[in-house]
């Protein structure tokens, strides 16, 4: 199946049909309300009660429940007007807007405590109309995200990378916007469970606050394959030299002679330095 | 969309960057719906910072809803200020209408509670 993005834009791949599909499916609700509430862990707000938060791509407001239930106030944003209309459907508790993030966040600066996006920055990658769009959108995304969001806010992205060309794009306009941060692999070594979590930070919340990027989940198994390989070699190695044969070494030759003329045939010939002497591989 | 949401909100169409002009949008042929919510003392009051009060006071002269002309002091132990705060930004809703900036033109639709952030070609 081919990736979602290359068979059209957001707003016309999500059509009715496809955003009722999306949202009534119980296994990608299920998967999408898992990375939300990663999503939110990875934020790593306080304690201090209900925070305000910026759900980016909110869609039909799968993540957005998730947010309601912590009792965030949240606004969110997407380009596909069919997911938005099911989201006010469901009466989610956060602001919905009509909104193409590859043209720019219209807030003041510092308004959010926070942001998270879920399956959505693949989308942005995408030359939907012109060759180098996507870089401009990127930046302008990234840029206009920064100074929306507090001095040590973080912006989660959970997304599906197409490659690790793909990825350097991402984090090196993020960078160049002034976002610092990186990327967390959760299940770096299984191909079903993987997931990416792209983690920025805007800044830090007082001068000298280093932030850590989190560590990914399952990443402790990673070294246990290595050790089952190196034995296989070693036994290769022994059973190898163990087959080489006594035949054809020059004592054995000579052993050979000896027993010839014994048995008394005529005509072999003498010993000399230059029995069983190494020939030439032409021979 | 809230008024809190609104008091957030800037014009982002290219070159229109005048602070004065671009925020807060001007509201034009709209209609509200309350709807109630659950109050959190804690986090109007670190919301407070951030709001624009002037803004804020502006919008809800023109649509007619009434808040104090200045935050007070102590708006913490304040229980009247905080409701009247809580019923204006957080169960104050905009279902229909448009929103204009004066310092490009550009006019924000409102349908169903969700405007319309998308901009021309030009505007980018």
């Amino acid at each position: 199946m081919s990736r979602p993005e290359h068979i059209a834009p957001p707003e016309l791949f999500y059509n009715d049909t496809e955003a009722k599909k999306y949202t009534s499916n119980s296994r990608i609700a299920a998967i999408q309300a898992e990375m939300t509430l990663r999503a939110v862990e990875l934020l790593s707000l306080g304690d201090d009660g209900p925070y305000y938060l910026l759900d980016i791509g909110c869609g039909s407001g799968l993540s957005g429940e998730i947010l309601d239930e912590d009792g965030h106030v949240w606004a969110g944003m997407d380009i596909a007007p069919s997911m938005l209309d099911i989201a006010a459907d469901k009466d989610v508790e956060g602001d919905l807007f009509l909104q193409d993030i590859g043209q720019g966040m219209g807030f003041r600066p510092g308004t959010f405590d926070g942001a998270i996006s879920i399956s959505v920055l693949q989308w942005l990658c995408n030359a939907d109309k012109k060759e180098n769009k996507p870089r401009y959108r990127l930046q302008r995304f990234f840029s206009t995200l920064f100074m929306s969001l507090q001095r040590g806010a973080r912006a989660i992205f959970q997304f599906y990378p197409e490659n690790d060309l793909q990825i350097e794009m991402i984090m090196g306009i993020a960078m160049k916007c002034g976002f610092t941060g990186g990327l967390v692999a959760d299940y770096p070594n299984s191909k079903k469970a993987r997931k990416f979590y792209l983690c920025l930070f805007a800044g830090q919340a007082a001068p000298g606050q280093k932030q850590d990027l989190p560590k990914g989940l399952g990443s402790d198994e990673a070294d246990n394959g290595i050790a089952y390989t190196d034995s296989r070699i070693q036994t290769q190695r022994r059973g190898k030299t163990s087959r080489k044969s006594v035949k054809d070494t020059a004592s054995w030759i000579l052993h050979k002679k000896e027993l010839s003329r014994k048995r008394g045939k005529e005509g072999v010939p003498l010993d000399s330095k230059y029995t069983g002497r190494k020939r030439k591989p032409k021979f | 969309m809230r008024l809190i949401t609104h008091n957030m909100l800037k014009c982002h169409v290219k070159n229109c960057t005048d602070p004065d002009k671009q925020f807060p949008l001007r509201f034009k042929d709209v209609q509200l719906e309350q709807i109630d919510a659950e109050r959190n003392d804690e986090f109007l009051v670190r919301m407070l910072p951030r709001i624009d009060w002037p803004a804020l006071s502006k919008t809800t002269k023109e649509l007619d809803i009434t808040l104090p002309e200045t935050v007070p002091g102590n708006p913490e132990d304040d229980e009247e200020f905080l409701q009247a705060l809580h019923t204006a930004i957080l169960e104050t809703h905009i279902k229909q209408g448009s929103m204009l900036c004066d310092g490009c033109g550009h006019e924000y639709k409102i349908t169903n509670g969700i405007p319309n952030m998308l901009l021309a070609e030009h505007e980018i």
